[in-house]
């Protein structure tokens, strides 16, 4: 406890304090005080995180694992749980996505919420947000990782639903939280198979149990089965947090949130949770094939899935929230072929442009005076400049344009699916084309969000005189009005890490070494498989790699350009056919909720009820009750009250007791 | 010197006993249900003088005579009390037969 890495709990802490003076003092100091509290204690986290980042580069590599106990949380017989830091690689990038891209959207927070009457709320919630997500990501166990994970689900489920005069946000918030339990059923049994497995749960220190894995492995003491069924259940967790198929339903509902809740929360940071903690335990993974496979299939399904239904949404936000599926979907792929730090560099991407996407979309719907349906917007770029360019890059970013940040992970992601021998050969290249084709619709979609906003004639005013009239301070009647530099800034900075954020992660073709996964080495590395099983490929073939996916997204874009660029299309007025279909996602969400959820899950409950619950339990319990009952019924006739009648039975038990004696007596006497 | 063997004292003392919890099942005079109480206390202290004194010509410790004036404190406390509670009972009820005595059941 002396170290310069102790420093970590007061990242924690700032947050925290920030939280805490929210809540009891948010009301009392006005709105200015609490938004640059809320936005300081959030940058201050960052600084501090920069700095505990250059101190961890001036340690060998080997050596960048430092643990920092605050104090030991459980001790039950050989179970020790302590809660305790873990400042490494991995959990300081995560600290700095969370706490940079965070402050940016406080800072944007302070313009977007300017005029809401729950303001000081708000910043409680987020503050709060970033205290648990610090803990997810910082945390050295499973089991404070899912103190972490359960307290940025109960913020999401805060947020998506602070509007909570309106029933559909509360549903939304209700939708997400539900799903997620689901979610943190398969966590919270990974976490007691591990401890039941390995009796730690710690990732690193002189107890880990990745350490014990290899060598329970190597001693031939680990069952296949075992280690599997721990990587799947944690799946099953991420697939709850970061809305994979099939508990992916919750997330495009949770655009109920304000915006900057969609971008942080929905976008940045709290989904990404998932691919973290694969990446954490990656071991576990590596040492079951299988259960990398699931999570390489999921996430290319996923990838898929959400970016067809992505192409037919209206809403501007909507289309954001699929594409985040998709866009998870594309990190699990990375971590499913074995390429956990082509995982993470795509998160960290991604966390930038789909940041900025979002809170572009939060200064479109606020000029747009809460509307949010992309079919009455059209011809804004005039209006919102910078809103504009700025998503401009974030839209190159995303479709894989070169050299923006997402063309470098998601080529990467690609390559690795391409090249991997963690899977059979041909298993991945299957999966490279699905990620390829993704990638083609991820150009269209997000061309066809630019065009329908931005480009060609306006359709809103008609629109606008019908709505406006909510949030008249932000913008004069007819014209939209560009948003306040509080909301520009932020988008600003984030458009220029969309673009230059890629560079660090080096670019294969041309021999640049990658520097990002070089830094993420300690954490991610693997350990079990080896440095092969990411496959080499020859130059030729990266560069034809390379070409495939520019040409992907270019075309994409094309298509994207030819349909969009006058705006909305006669045939997309109203939807019909398969755009009808894709609107309503399959109506999958429609099967689950009111098929299974409702239907099958109302019946099971009502068979619950009726068999477990009213003949099983009740009937235990009342047939206990009844028994001893009638036991004492019959037992109280022994008791006439007449003094003899006890005195007797009391002589009966003496003369019983003197037989007793005087047999035993004999008896012995007989064998002595 | 002395011509009763201890077998004697101890039939005796049964027999005492015996004849007092006979008394105390059977009587409904809490009166002579007492005094069939202090016949069986009797019947032990005569049981433990037995004892005590075959004990003392084994050369031991007279606790035995001890008990026996400990037992006799003891039960005309117990008597005492008893009489009290009976007599209680009576300018209660008018009435000391122990068969009306029975509120002690369910």
């Amino acid at each position: 406890m002396n170290s310069v890495f102790d420093l970590i709990w007061v990242v924690i802490a700032l947050p925290l304090a920030g939280f805490l003076f929210h809540a009891f003092f948010g009301k009392r100091v006005g709105k200015k005080a609490d938004g640059t509290v809320g936005t300081a204690v959030v940058l201050g986290a960052f600084a501090l995180s920069v700095y505990l980042l250059l101190e961890l580069l001036r340690l060998p590599a080997e050596e960048r694992q430092v643990v920092s106990t605050l104090w030991r949380w459980i001790e039950a017989g050989t179970f020790r749980v302590s809660f305790e830091a873990l400042v490494d690689p991995l959990s300081l990038l995560m600290a700095l996505i969370v706490t940079g891209v965070g402050g940016l959207i406080h800072l944007y927070s302070t313009g977007y919420m300017a005029e809401d009457e729950d303001y000081p709320r708000f910043f409680t919630y987020m503050n709060l947000f970033i205290v648990f997500m610090l803990t997810l990501v910082l945390s050295n166990n499973l089991l404070m990782m899912f103190v972490g994970w359960e307290g940025v689900g109960l913020c999401s489920y805060l947020l998506i639903g602070f509007w909570y005069r309106d029933k559909v946000n509360t549903d939304s918030a209700n939708k997400a939280f539900i799903v997620n339990r689901i979610g943190d059923w398969g966590f919270m049994l990974a976490v007691i198979l591990s401890f039941w497995t390995f009796g730690t749960l710690s990732f690193a220190g002189e107890e880990n149990m990745f350490q014990k894995a290899i060598e329970m492995k190597q001693a031939g003491m680990l069952a296949p089965g075992v280690i599997a069924a721990i990587a799947l259940l944690l799946f099953v967790g991420a697939t709850g947090k970061s809305a994979q198929f099939p508990l992916y339903m919750w997330l495009p509902d949770a655009m109920a949130g304000p915006t900057p809740v969609s971008a942080l929360i929905h976008a940045a940071t709290m989904v990404t949770a998932g691919v973290v903690m694969v990446t954490r335990c990656h071991v576990f993974y590596e040492l079951a094939p299988t259960a990398m496979l699931v999570v390489a299939v999921i996430g290319v399904f996923t990838a898929i899935f959400a970016a067809t239904i992505a192409i037919a949404q209206t809403d501007i936000k909507r289309v954001l929230a699929y594409s985040t599926v998709s866009q998870l979907g594309y990190m699990f792929l990375g971590c499913g072929v074995g390429a956990f730090a082509s995982g993470m560099f795509h998160v960290t991407t991604h966390a930038f442009f789909k940041a900025l996407l979002f809170l572009g979309s939060g200064s479109v719907i606020l000029a747009m005076h809460h509307e949010q349906d992309m079919r009455r917007m059209g011809g804004l770029a005039k209006y919102l400049p910078i809103t504009y360019w700025t998503m401009l890059a974030g839209w190159l970013a995303i479709a894989g344009i070169p050299p923006l940040a997402g063309f470098f992970s998601k080529d990467e992601i690609l390559a690795s699916a391409f090249g991997t021998h963690a899977l059979p050969v041909s298993m991945g290249q299957i999966l490279w084309a699905v990620g390829l084709v993704t990638a083609l619709l991820t150009a269209f979609y997000m061309t066809r969000l630019m065009g329908l906003t931005f480009w060609g004639e306006p359709r809103w005013a008609t629109a606008h005189t019908a709505h406006h009239g909510k949030d008249d301070a932000h913008g004069h009647h007819g014209e939209p009005s560009e948003s306040p530099p509080s909301m520009t800034i932020p988008l600003m900075i984030l458009a220029v890490l969309s673009v230059v954020g890629g560079f660090v992660g080096g670019f294969a073709p041309l021999h640049i070494p990658n520097r990002f996964e070089a830094f993420l080495e300690p954490s991610a590395g693997l350990k079990v498989l080896g440095e092969e099983a990411l496959g080499h490929l020859p130059v030729s073939i990266e560069w034809i790699l390379v070409g495939a996916s520019v040409a992907a997204a270019v075309l994409g874009i094309w298509f994207g350009w030819a349909r969009y660029r006058a705006g909305l299309p006669e045939n997309e007025r109203e939807l019909a056919g398969v755009r009808k279909v894709l609107y309503n996602q399959y109506y999958y969400d429609w099967l689950m909720v009111k098929g299974i959820g409702l239907w099958l899950g109302g019946k099971i409950a009502h068979w619950m009820w009726q068999f477990v619950d009213v003949r099983l339990i009740d009937g235990l319990v009342n047939g206990i009750a009844g028994f001893t009952g009638w036991t004492g019924n019959r037992l109280r006739r022994v008791q006439t009250g007449y003094v003899r009648n006890y005195a007797f039975t009391i002589l009966i038990g003496a003369i019983v007791l003197l037989i007793w004696f005087l047999v035993r007596g004999a008896s012995a006497g007989l064998t002595r | 010197m002395d011509a009763v063997p201890i077998s004697w004292y101890l039939m005796l003392s049964a027999f005492m006993f015996a004849m007092g919890v006979t008394g105390v099942v059977i009587r409904r005079n809490p009166i002579v249900i007492f005094m069939c109480i202090e016949l069986m206390l009797n019947a032990a202290n005569l049981a433990f003088l037995a004892f005590a004194r075959q004990q003392a010509q084994l050369g031991v410790q007279v606790a035995g005579q001890v008990f026996v004036i400990l037992v006799m404190a003891v039960a005309a406390a117990e008597v005492a009390i008893g009489l009290g509670i009976i007599v209680a009972i009576y300018r209660l009820r008018d009435t000391i037969n122990v068969d009306e005595m029975n509120l002690l059941k369910f």
